[in-house]
């Protein structure tokens, strides 16, 4: 299982060898595609990242110590976004989800969606999955 | 490309007085598609507020001294410019705001010491946010009711109906001249004469009219009419109320301050007349004049070749997007309503399309343009709103066209 840190890596690599914004956005609108989707009864008010353009959900479960994330939206863009958090969040441990420096999305090209009036929020949606690292590790503490 | 619409304006001229449509947008040529959040600035208003800066600076009404006295000049002078672009009776009938939000507010708050519980309330049901939230607030504190005009599947009013909900009650009617999100024009000298048939008084969201139709607020015998200077061509933070005298002089002021008072002693102070009873505080002085001038500005291309070089933008735009497979428009034929293409492709977001235009530099908006309950009575997320202005071309819509295909190659 590899860590937080070597899935960023691997990330920025992949994204590194596309020429241009182009090939970038059909990649993550491939990835997209690809996205563990949320079970239809999680996808709940609660679960909902409030955004005034697209709709996102995402869920967390607890599986061995490790944190599993599902996610759907009704926007394509915005999945592929949610999958490449997915595939470096997906399956650690809370405590290195708390502790985790997301600033390799700046490195691939998506720093525009970092910024906090672009609606998709992908600022929230990090603070939504980092949330659920600490409501889960303040759990596995309290059990402890 | 050769149109009749180079015979109405004289594009490449205009175009030359805009240095921001000669950007590029992630390396492509900027094509300027939301006009209608709002317009870019020609030189001859930005020259106006750097002049302002540089020659004229100085607080307004109160300065003994001659600087005061010629910005105050030049602040009234631009009130003179708005009332005779309206046409109001007076120019203290020109409150000086800081753009429609702010006078509807203003209005609304006047009515709260007015309205009684059994008091109704008007508002059509394709109402920006801006002109239904206040309202709304009006009511929660006066106990009056709040009532909605439906709209058609064509997204025109549905005007037997509004005749049913007016009653004796009704105290005041809200409608937008022009729908933000849909581009329909309503039928307000009908709406107006009809709400006064009862004794009611008519508010009129001028926002997304201004920039395309001149209003003549006498010939429309309208009670209050509100602009924002910054979708015509002028600066943000700057609008108009206009309101019939005998009204803004029953209203009481809306914010206390320096400006809008009379006479101030610890147990009583009497306000100052229209217009500074509702201009407390140093007003947004720059942009006053430059609003002046933003309308001159337009006023010397005029309003009818605005409206007519646009309507043929909106037909062209119309009808290539119709050759698009799965493009659904929303609202009424281009008619019927100012230059806005609102629109959806079938099973793409809007969100997903406007971020890929975006990459082709090209801006226009996404979501539910501040206006949920018309996408409520859609049953959609959001649209895609290409908003068109005078000094866009049909290059530019080809532009569009051919990202909007690419957009839809890459999503689908």
């Amino acid at each position: 299982m590899s860590s937080i840190q070597e899935r960023q890596e691997e990330i920025i690599e992949e994204f590194s060898m596309f020429e241009d914004w182009m090939q970038r956005y059909e990649y993550m609108i491939e990835l997209g595609k690809s996205l563990p989707l949320i079970d239809e009864k999680h996808k709940t008010e609660e679960n909902i990242i409030k955004g005034c353009q697209s709709r996102v959900w995402v869920y967390a479960e607890m599986d061995n110590d490790q944190v599993d994330f599902t996610a759907d939206s009704d926007a394509i863009i915005t999945k592929g976004i949610i999958a490449i958090l997915i595939r470096v969040f997906s399956g650690q441990k809370p405590e290195d989800i708390i502790n985790a420096d997301t600033s390799f999305i700046d490195e691939i090209g998506l720093k525009e969606h970092l910024s906090p009036t672009r609606a998709n929020g992908l600022v929230s949606m990090i603070k939504q999955m980092k949330m659920y690292a600490i409501a889960y590790n303040s759990q596995q503490n309290n059990k402890a | 490309m050769t149109n009749t619409s180079e015979q109405i304006l004289d594009i490449d001229t205009i175009r030359k007085d805009f240095p921001i449509l000669h950007r590029e947008i992630n390396g492509r040529p900027l094509v300027y598609f939301d006009n209608a959040a709002t317009s870019q600035t020609p030189k001859q208003v930005i020259d106006c507020i750097v002049d302002y800066y540089e020659t004229k600076n100085a607080n307004i009404h109160r300065g003994v001294h001659s600087l005061s006295q010629i910005a105050t000049d030049a602040y009234e002078s631009a009130r003179e410019t708005v009332r005779k672009h309206f046409n109001a009776k007076f120019a203290h009938e020109i409150i000086l705001t800081a753009g429609t939000t702010h006078s509807i507010n203003l209005v609304a708050n006047g009515y709260a010491s007015i309205l009684k519980p059994e008091d109704e309330i008007l508002v059509s049901a394709m109402e920006h946010h801006s002109n239904i939230v206040p309202w709304q607030m009006l009511c929660q504190k006066t106990g009056s009711k709040l009532k909605v005009i439906p709209m058609s599947h064509k997204g025109e009013l549905e005007m037997d109906t509004y005749k049913e909900l007016l009653n004796e009650n009704t105290k005041l009617v809200f409608v937008n001249h022009v729908s933000n999100a849909l581009g329909t024009i309503n039928p307000i000298k009908d709406i107006i004469d009809l709400a006064h048939g009862v004794g009611a008084k008519v508010l009129i969201d001028g926002a997304q009219s201004a920039p395309h139709i001149k209003a003549d607020v006498q010939a429309l015998d309208v009670d209050y009419y509100t602009v924002s200077a910054h979708k015509i061509c002028g600066p943000t933070g700057v609008g108009m109320l206009y309101g019939k005298e005998e009204l803004l002089n029953m209203l009481p002021p809306y914010q206390g301050g320096g400006e809008m008072i009379s006479e101030v002693t610890f147990e009583k102070t009497t306000y100052a007349g229209l217009p500074h009873k509702f201009e407390a505080g140093t007003p947004n002085i720059s942009g006053g004049i430059a609003f002046g001038a933003a309308l001159d500005y337009m006023n010397d291309i005029g309003f009818e070749a605005i409206a007519a070089y646009e309507m043929e933008l909106l037909k062209y735009a119309t009808s290539e997007i119709e050759k698009i497979d799965g493009v659904e428009i929303y609202g009424t034929s281009p008619e019927r309503k100012t230059a806005v293409l609102s629109f959806n492709i079938e099973g793409l977001h809007p969100y997903d399309i406007g971020t890929l235009l975006d990459k082709m530099g090209i801006a226009v908006r996404t979501g539910h343009h501040c206006a949920q309950p018309i996408m409520e009575f859609y049953k959609i997320p959001g649209t895609v709103r290409a908003s068109f202005s005078f000094y866009n071309t049909k290059e530019e819509i080809d532009s569009f066209i051919t990202a909007l295909k690419k957009a839809k190659s890459m999503l689908l």
